[in-house]
């Protein structure tokens, strides 16, 4: 028998898009179980939305027939599955210790300077977004930053502003 | 028995238990959060840690979590160690490290368990000196209050409302020092059993709204030992009053019926007790006006309907005292059956079943041990609601036996969770629309009640062969087959029913416990037959079987009764109006007694005050048959009292309990339920005030500066004061949960005799239903010739937990949750009719007015009415029914506030 998803959660949900639901579908085939798809749910509408509104997460739900509570019991746990409006790129940047011991303080203070936008916020033209994270696992090559799917290393400012440029030029 | 030595001092101890459990059964004070005796343990919060030794040489010992450490033979712990002592201060201080420390503003103060648990751990002294975290709060409906930056995240919250309870909208979200409990987005909770949240919760995170509103603190208010009117199922109870408004019901241990939780319809349906409308005053009619009666008028009425020419009509929500002195006072054959002549017909199988010696019903805990349950035909979660958990509980048997299996303790719940994944032990549901219980559901086939029926009799039938069967073969032959095998292979099988839609349901699931005890040789089989009110059952025993409400009606109506008593209820609720109107209309002169005005009221000549539940001692029988006591909470401040004592000359409520034990047949044990024979420690009285009642000397300043005398209660072992021996350990009666160094509700492990088990003063009621003979013979199947044309449905009366049952539908925090009479169709049947969702319809032939309710699990050619508060008659509507669209739009609440699976709702696509 299934979870059923009640009334109330189901009033707002958006309908999935058609290549969110194939892709959903494909994770649906490595699962036994539809609750532990949520999390792939998660990431593949994120990829398509740049985010999860609550529209798309009523949505998940409602597709996969779990109660949506749960569901966002896995997103809200994840920092990287964002519940709120990112901006197109968004920036990841490492202030973990071996950062910090080459100066990431003061990269971090560039971008600030540059993007006029601090952790958590997105600039006004929508194009970044800066969030900090503990560690890229990157260490040797520190200061680092991922933009989007790509890790930036060696991080100065001068690169700052060239990986800005190039981003924005996208 | 396994011995195990706790300090230094040798125990006796249970070997399938963990060390806090059993620590906790020998009175010890050991502190704890996330455990929980009905939940188990996950070891969440570190609380409960102690030192272990090796052996008797071992001086070190290790820190283990007693709450995750099974007892073994010869263990040898420590609880006073310095070392478990300290790392229980750290634990507590660092879960307080976000902690308001609100406890003057915060409801749960002075029956917080984490107030008793920090003191208990030794901290006291705060030394984190940075901001702390804070949350935004929900708004959850009009039962809870949220306040999330009281939480100290041991995830009790979340183990009762989705893993005990079933509910699906509280999670817990976000990570490390955010974690938040809390809904996807604000709403009403949905679960039916969301005020257990404010019990489980160990501290002032869930609290209970509607008290919040009417606030006083647990010492300040008057308790006693009550039991729930709400439904059948008689949960026991402990409500609180203070300054003559009764505050809140919390919830009262009693093994064998509710255990740890109540309802939302018994811990939130209380308020109509406080109700403005409540008739206080004894008046008579004359010329449309009332008149208020004094005490010898009072008298001369009485005596009035005392004279032969009167009849009397009971009520199933009334006590079996107040029953008892109106059938004594208009004598045997002149007391009628107080409910719908449906149900008085259907209460007749039952009280016949009720006696057969191969059948056993059985209790709340009892049902929690089933291990295949068959549910004919109710909708058990809006009917008896309390039973509704304990079947989810009873699903979790399968999980069990695998634990078992794998040698995984059974109170190691996430761990046995984790093995069962969706392993259920079977419960199928057969009913004409879906239920809240759906969810764990192994089967459940929507058909239309005659169908529902047939099938049975066909289980009935595949079971033992000679058992009837009855309808066609159908699609629904696997799942018969499969159903039958279920409930033959278990070791405790259990079928539900109840009487909501006539006898026929409950014929077929008594064949089908009948087949079972004929086929496996079980001496007897579980069969629990639901009603729907507090005192249905007491009050099926005092009417005879041939006083149908029904001949009571027809009697006034043709003069033959020239008076009528009324006791406790609104006959229009049971019977078509037009019927009642003619009764009412002849009948020279009606008596009422109620709390509340009603249709019937307003036809009265006399009406008379009647208590509320915890304004009066009083006894009811559940469902099985179980008779319990209800004490008396607190006065009622005006002239109200109790019907027996309107009606009849006895003193005392025992007096009554003695008569109706030698006089009416059936109740020869209700003495039983009577505190023993000597009730009084060292001849005191059990005070319902606790020692801290503050205020007294000034709760009646505003009008005058004297105190005035408390007022003696002559009829109880209670007394209205604080003086007496404390309502605690050795008191014979136990009303509110308080021992030294606990506060809280969590103090209830000190009242049993192991936690888990029966209170040490406890009276768990007595069965008053002796099981004579067993008869072997079968209901043979009814045949159903009605078939609906092409205009008509099937009806079915769908109850509602918020809103079927008379009082508490006058309780505004149920009225806040309450929809409109509605009448609930599949989609076909409902554009068929041109019907769209939340439209106004008539149900004719009758052209009462309706919303419509458009469900998907709803079976076609079905239609469930739902009457609301009382507008809509039941009894004004047979087996079939014609709906149409209606002209009118207004309606008051709508059907806004219906939780159901499968709301017909339009999807918005983007």
């Amino acid at each position: 028998m299934s979870q059923q998803v009640i009334a109330s959660t189901a009033k707002k949900a958006r309908k999935l898009s058609a290549p969110e639901i194939a892709e959903i579908e494909h994770e649906m085939t490595l699962y036994p179980d539809k609750k532990a798809v949520g999390l792939e749910a998660l990431k593949i509408v994120q990829k398509h939305q740049g985010w999860v509104s609550d529209e798309s997460l009523l949505g998940i739900a409602k597709y996969l027939d779990i109660p949506v509570a749960d569901l966002e019991g896995v997103a809200t746990f994840f920092n990287l599955v964002y519940r709120q409006q990112v901006g197109k790129n968004v920036i990841l940047f490492c202030d973990s210790v071996s950062c910090w011991i080459m100066g990431c303080e003061g990269i971090k203070g560039h971008i600030k300077e540059q993007l006029a936008i601090d952790y958590g916020e997105t600039t006004e033209d929508g194009d970044f977004t800066l969030i900090p994270v503990p560690c890229l696992g990157d260490c040797d090559r520190a200061p680092v930053m991922m933009v989007g799917p790509d890790l930036h290393r060696n991080l100065t400012p001068e690169k700052i502003d060239s990986i800005i440029a190039d981003y924005k030029n996208k | 028995m396994a011995k195990i030595v706790i300090d230094g001092v040798e125990y006796e101890v249970n070997p399938d238990n963990n060390l806090l459990q059993e620590c906790l059964s020998q009175g010890l004070d050991l502190p704890y959060f996330c455990w929980h005796p009905s939940m188990g343990s996950v070891g969440a919060c570190r609380q409960c840690a102690v030192k272990q030794y090796r052996d008797a040489d071992d001086k070190e010992g290790m820190l283990v979590m007693a709450c995750m450490t099974p007892v073994t033979d010869g263990a040898i712990i420590s609880i006073e160690d310095e070392g478990a002592k300290s790392f229980r201060s750290d634990v507590v201080e660092s879960l307080m490290i976000s902690h308001p420390h609100d406890c003057p503003v915060c409801e749960e103060g002075g029956e917080c368990h984490l107030q008793d648990m920090t003191l208990m751990s030794g901290h006291n002294y705060r030394r984190y000196d940075k901001k702390k975290r804070t949350h935004r709060n929900q708004y959850l409906g009009p039962f809870i209050n949220h306040e999330m930056n009281r939480c100290i995240t041991c995830y009790r919250c979340v183990r009762y409302y989705g893993d005990y309870a079933g509910g699906t909208d509280l999670s817990a979200q976000a990570s490390h020092h955010h974690v938040y409990f809390g809904r996807h987005e604000e709403g009403v909770l949905e679960s039916e059993f969301s005020g257990n949240l404010v019990e489980v919760c160990p501290t002032g995170v869930f609290t209970d709204k509607a008290f919040s509103e009417n606030y006083s603190r647990k010492w300040d208010l008057q308790t006693a030992p009550s039991v729930c009117v709400g439904c059948s199922v008689g949960c026991n109870t402990a409500p609180g009053e203070r300054y003559g408004s009764l505050r809140r019901i919390v919830n009262r241990y009693n093994s064998e019926v509710n255990g740890y939780f109540l309802c939302d319809r018994g811990r939130f349906g209380f308020d109509f007790v406080n109700n403005r409308d409540r008739l206080l005053e004894p008046v008579q009619r004359v010329d449309n006006t009332g008149e208020l009666l004094a005490d010898d008028q009072v008298k001369a009425v009485i005596k009035e309907f005392a004279a032969s020419g009167t009849i009397g009509i009971g009520s199933p929500r009334a006590s079996n005292e107040s029953n008892f002195a109106l059938r004594a006072m208009v004598g045997e054959e002149n007391y009628y059956a107080g409910y719908s002549d449906a149900e008085h017909e259907s209460m007749q199988v039952i009280l016949g079943l009720a006696s057969d010696a191969s059948f056993h019903s059985p209790s709340v805990r009892e049902i929690e041990s089933a291990d295949a349950v068959l549910i004919l035909g109710e909708d058990v979660t809006n009917v008896a609601p309390r039973i509704a958990l304990a079947l989810r509980q009873s699903v979790r048997n399968k999980a069990k036996e695998l634990a078992d299996e794998s040698r995984i303790p059974q109170w190691q719940d996430a761990a046995v969770r984790e093995l069962a994944q969706h392993e259920r032990s079977p419960l199928s549901i057969l009913s004409p629309a879906v239920s809240r219980l759906d969810d764990v559901a192994s089967d459940r086939v929507i058909e239309s009640l005659p169908n529902v029926v047939a099938m049975g009799y066909q289980i009935a039938n595949k079971i033992s062969s000679s058992a009837p069967s009855a309808g066609a073969s159908s699609e629904n032959d696997e799942v018969i087959e499969k159903i039958a095998a279920q409930l033959k292979a278990a070791k405790r099988p259990l079928i539900i029913a109840g009487n909501s839609n006539g006898g026929d349901v409950i014929k077929a699931a008594a064949n089908i416990a009948r087949a079972l005890h004929d086929e496996s040789g079980k001496s007897v089989i579980d069969l629990c037959l639901l009603v729907p009110e507090v005192n249905s059952v007491g009050m099926g025993l005092m009417a005879n079987s041939a006083n149908s409400l029904g001949i009571a009606l027809e009697k006034l109506a043709s003069g033959e009764a020239k008076r009528v008593v009324v006791l406790e209820n609104d006959l229009y609720r049971r019977a078509a109006k037009g019927q009642v109107d003619a009764a009412l209309s002849k009948a020279e002169k009606v008596l009422v007694l109620d709390q509340l005005p009603s249709a019937t009221t307003a036809n009265a000549d006399v009406i008379l005050p009647a208590t509320a539940f915890s304004e009066h001692e009083a006894t009811y029988i559940n469902y099985e048959g179980r008779a319990q006591l209800s004490f008396q909470v607190h006065q009622c401040q005006k002239q109200a009292q109790p019907s027996w004592r309107w009606i009849c000359d006895a003193k005392h409520v025992d007096d009554l309990v003695e008569r109706c034990c030698s006089e009416a047949p059936g109740f020869s044990r209700l003495r039983e339920v009577l505190p023993g024979e000597n009730p009084f420690v060292a001849g005191m009285k059990v005070p319902r005030q606790s020692h801290r009642y503050s205020g007294r000397t000034a709760m009646t300043a505003n009008v005058s500066v004297h105190e005035p005398k408390q007022m003696e209660d002559e009829e109880s072992i209670m007394s209205f004061s604080m003086e007496g021996m404390p309502a605690q350990k050795d008191a014979s009666v136990h009303a509110s949960s308080w021992a030294p160094k606990w506060n809280s509700n969590q103090s209830i492990s000190k009242f049993q005799d192991e936690v888990n088990g029966e209170l040490k003063q406890g009276h768990v009621g007595c069965l008053l239903i002796e099981r004579e003979d067993s008869s072997d013979s079968y209901f043979e199947p009814a045949v159903d010739s009605i078939e609906p044309s092409a205009k008509q449905l099937r009806l079915v009366y769908s109850y509602q937990i918020f809103g079927s049952d008379e009082l508490s539908a006058r309780s505004k925090p149920i009225q806040a949750r309450m929809t409109d009479a509605y009448i609930g169709l599949s989609p076909e049947d409902a554009e068929d009719r041109g019907l769209r969702q939340g439209d106004v319809a008539t149900i004719n032939p009758l052209g009462a007015p309706v919303v419509v309710c458009i469900r998907t699990g709803i079976k076609a050619g079905t239609a469930l009415l739902h009457c609301g508060d009382g507008k809509i008659s039941p009894a004004d509507f047979s087996g079939l029914i014609e709906v149409e669209k209606s002209a009118a739009q207004s309606t008051i609440r709508g059907i806004g506030n219906l939780i159901v699976s499968d709301f017909q709702e339009e999807e918005i696509s983007s």
